[in-house]
C-alpha cells in the first residue's frame, strides 16, 4: 500500500497541519517509507496470535468513584490566552 | 405515505451517576461555576494520564445485565480524532472495536390501552466514553467561550439496531431506555440537564424492500417530543425528495425545535473522518467473571421480573403489569399501595395508580413522585371500598379531598364530610318508599315498560341519599317494591 499526494495533503487538513505542495511530496515519501516497513511486517506468519491494543500485557487499572481534584481554574487561567467570566475565550466556532 | 416503510435506530448517550469524571477526579456535579470542574486532565495539560473511574465500569455492567447483554471480558479504549475547542485533547477517549457490551435487547410496549402491542428492539452495542465541554457563542465580543466541567463526564453510549418502524416507537423505545437506566439506577435521567440525549437515524424504504434506504442522522435530540416531531418531519422530507425524484444523501442534521424541522450539519462529503486508534495511555479494560457476578448480585428485579411477578403473583393483565412497570416510580408506588390494600385488591390498586391517580397528576402536570396522594393514602381508600364503606363514586369524592389535603386519611374525610354509605337496609327503604310516594309518574311509567324510568327512581334515591346510598342495595329494593 503507498498514500497519494492527495491522501497526504487530506491527512495533513484533517490533522489542522498546514503543508506546501513540496513538504507534502517529501511527507509522502516519508510515510510511504513506513508503509513498506509495515508491509514487511505483514509478511510475518501471525495466526493462533490474539491482535495486542497495548505494548505491555497488563490491564487497566481503576480508581475508586472519588472527587479528589478541587478547583484551580484561577492557576489554570493564568496561562490562557484570554478568558472571561470564567470562560477561555478562543476564535468564534460555529458548526 | 402506506407504500412507505420507515426505518429506525438509536444512539443514546447516558450520564452515569458518578460523582468524579470517568478519566479524572474531578466532580461532575452539574451548575457549577464555568471551569471549577475541570482539572489538569479534563483540561489536557501536558503530560497527564487518564485513570479509569471503577464506577463508570460497574454502571456499564450492569446495564449489559439488565439487557441480557454480553459483558466483555476484555475491552479496549480508542482515542476518536476531531478538533473543536471544547475538546481539548484533539480526541474523545471512547471505545471502538472492543466495546464493553454486546448485544442484549429491550422489551417495550407501543400506544395505549386496546391499540397497545410489544415490541422487541435489539441492542447492538453499548461503550463507555467520555462527553466534551460544551461552547457558548454568545456575547463575547466575536468570540466564543469554552466551559469544560462538562468534559471527562462519562457516558455510556447505547446504540440500538435499526428495528423501530414508527416514530411513536422510536419514542416508546426512548422511554423504556430512560427508565431502566433509572431503576438500575446508572443514570439520573434528567433530559433538561442533558444527562439523556438520543441521535436518531431515520431512513425510509418501499414496503417490501429488502435493504435499508440511506440515511440521515438527527443529532442531539433532549426530549421525547422533540424525538417524535424531528423524526416525523425527517420521514416527510425524505418521502418528499424521493417523490421528487431526488436521492437522499447521507448526512448529519439538526433539529430546530421552533420551526420544527431538521436542517443539514453536515454531509457525507465532509462527514468527519475520526482516526480511532487504541489509546496508548490505556491498558485494555479487564473485567473478571467474579466482578460481574457480584454486579448481578446487587441488580434490583428489572422490570421484565417484575413484570411477570405481577401477572403471577397479582392475576394482572399484561397490559396492566407492563403499564405498572413503565418506571421505577410508578412501579413502587403501585407495590406500596397494594402492600397495604392487601393482594385481593390488587385489580383495584392497578385501576386507582393507573387511571384516577395517573390522570390527576397528569392533569396538574405532575410527576408520580410528586403525588400530594401518597400510596398509604390511596391504599386506605381502597380499603374503604373494598369493605362497602363508600361507593366507588363517593371514593372520587374522597380522592380529590386528599389530593386537596381536607384531611390526612380517607377515614377522616369519609367522616368529617358524613360519606359513608348507608348499607342500613331500614334507612334505604324508608328512602325508597319516600321516592316512590313522590313520583308517581315514574312509577307509573316503569309498570308501562319503560326501563329507563327504573333508573330515573335510581336517580332519585341516590340524590335522595346524597350519593350514599350501597348502590346495589337501592337497585334490589327499588326493584323488590316496584315488582310488589
Amino acid at each position: 500500500m503507498s498514500l497519494t499526494l492527495e491522501q497526504v495533503k487530506r491527512i495533513a487538513h484533517l490533522a489542522r497541519i498546514e503543508i506546501s505542495d513540496a513538504e507534502a511530496l517529501t511527507t509522502q515519501g516519508h510515510l510511504n517509507g513506513i508503509f513498506q516497513l509495515i508491509e514487511e511486517m505483514q509478511a510475518v506468519d501471525t495466526r493462533g496470535v490474539e491482535p495486542m491494543a497495548h505494548a505491555q500485557d497488563v490491564s487497566q487499572r481503576l480508581r475508586e468513584d472519588a472527587v479528589t481534584e478541587g478547583d484551580r481554574r484561577a492557576a489554570y487561567q493564568v496561562v490562557a490566552p484570554e478568558t472571561e467570566a470564567g470562560l477561555y475565550l478562543v476564535p468564534k466556532v460555529i458548526e | 405515505m402506506n407504500q412507505w416503510e420507515v426505518v429506525i435506530g438509536i444512539e443514546t448517550h447516558a450520564q452515569l451517576a458518578t460523582v468524579s469524571k470517568i478519566f479524572s477526579g474531578a466532580s461532575t456535579a452539574f451548575g457549577a461555576e464555568p471551569n471549577t470542574q475541570a482539572c489538569a486532565v479534563d483540561l489536557a495539560l501536558p503530560g497527564v494520564l487518564p485513570v479509569l473511574n471503577k464506577k463508570a465500569v460497574d454502571c456499564a455492567i450492569r446495564f449489559g445485565l439488565a439487557i441480557g447483554a454480553e459483558v466483555a471480558k476484555k475491552s479496549v479504549f480508542a482515542r476518536k480524532n476531531y478538533f473543536y475547542p471544547d475538546l481539548p485533547k484533539g480526541y474523545q477517549i471512547s471505545q471502538m472495536d472492543l466495546p464493553v457490551v454486546v448485544g442484549g435487547q429491550i422489551l417495550l410496549q407501543v400506544g395505549q390501552g386496546d391499540k397497545a402491542y410489544e415490541k422487541v428492539v435489539r441492542l447492538t452495542r453499548a461503550h463507555l466514553e467520555e462527553d466534551a465541554g460544551k461552547s457558548l457563542h454568545e456575547d463575547f465580543h466575536g468570540k466564543s467561550g469554552i466551559d469544560l466541567n462538562r468534559a471527562g463526564t462519562p457516558l455510556l453510549e447505547i446504540v440500538s439496531e435499526p428495528d423501530m418502524r414508527s416514530s411513536d416507537e422510536a419514542v416508546a423505545y426512548a422511554k423504556a431506555l430512560h427508565a431502566l437506566v433509572q431503576w438500575i439506577g446508572i443514570c439520573d435521567g434528567n433530559m433538561q440537564e442533558g444527562s439523556f440525549r438520543c441521535d436518531a437515524n431515520v431512513s425510509v424504504r418501499p414496503r417490501g424492500q429488502a435493504e435499508f434506504g440511506t440515511r440521515r442522522e438527527i443529532k442531539n435530540l433532549n426530549s421525547f417530543r422533540f424525538l417524535k416531531e424531528a423524526i416525523d418531519f425527517e420521514v416527510q422530507w425524505q418521502i418528499n425528495e424521493i417523490d421528487e425524484g431526488r436521492k437522499i444523501q447521507q448526512a448529519t442534521v439538526l433539529f430546530d425545535p421552533d420551526t420544527g424541522e431538521t436542517r443539514m450539519m453536515r454531509s457525507k462529503e465532509d462527514a468527519h473522518d475520526y482516526r480511532y486508534f487504541p489509546d496508548p495511555d490505556l491498558l485494555p479494560l479487564v473485567i473478571s467473571s467474579d466482578w460481574i457476578a457480584r454486579v448481578q448480585s446487587e441488580l434490583p428485579e428489572l422490570p421484565g421480573q417484575m413484570r411477570e411477578r405481577f401477572i403471577s403473583e397479582f392475576g394482572l393483565s399484561n397490559y396492566d403489569a407492563t403499564t405498572l412497570t413503565a418506571n421505577s416510580e410508578i412501579a413502587a408506588f403501585f407495590q406500596l399501595t397494594v402492600g397495604i390494600a392487601g393482594k385481593q385488591n390488587a385489580k383495584p390498586c392497578a385501576n386507582w395508580v393507573m387511571v384516577d391517580l395517573a390522570g390527576r397528576l397528569n392533569k396538574d402536570g405532575k410527576e408520580i413522585a410528586e403525588s400530594p396522594v401518597s400510596a398509604a393514602q390511596l391504599a386506605g381508600l381502597i380499603l374503604r371500598i373494598a369493605d362497602n364503606t363508600i361507593s366507588n363514586n363517593i371514593a372520587k369524592k374522597v380522592f380529590e379531598a386528599l389530593w386537596n389535603g381536607e384531611g390526612a386519611t380517607a377515614d377522616e374525610i369519609i367522616d368529617k364530610q358524613g360519606l359513608k354509605q348507608i348499607t342500613d337496609s331500614g334507612a334505604i327503604e324508608s328512602l325508597v318508599d319516600e321516592v316512590l310516594a313522590a313520583n308517581p309518574a315514574n312509577v307509573a311509567e316503569f309498570r308501562a315498560g319503560k326501563e329507563k324510568a327504573f333508573n330515573a327512581l335510581v336517580g332519585q334515591v341516590m340524590k335522595a341519599a346524597k350519593g350514599k346510598a350501597n348502590p346495589q342495595q337501592v337497585n334490589d329494593l327499588l326493584k323488590k317494591k316496584l315488582a310488589g
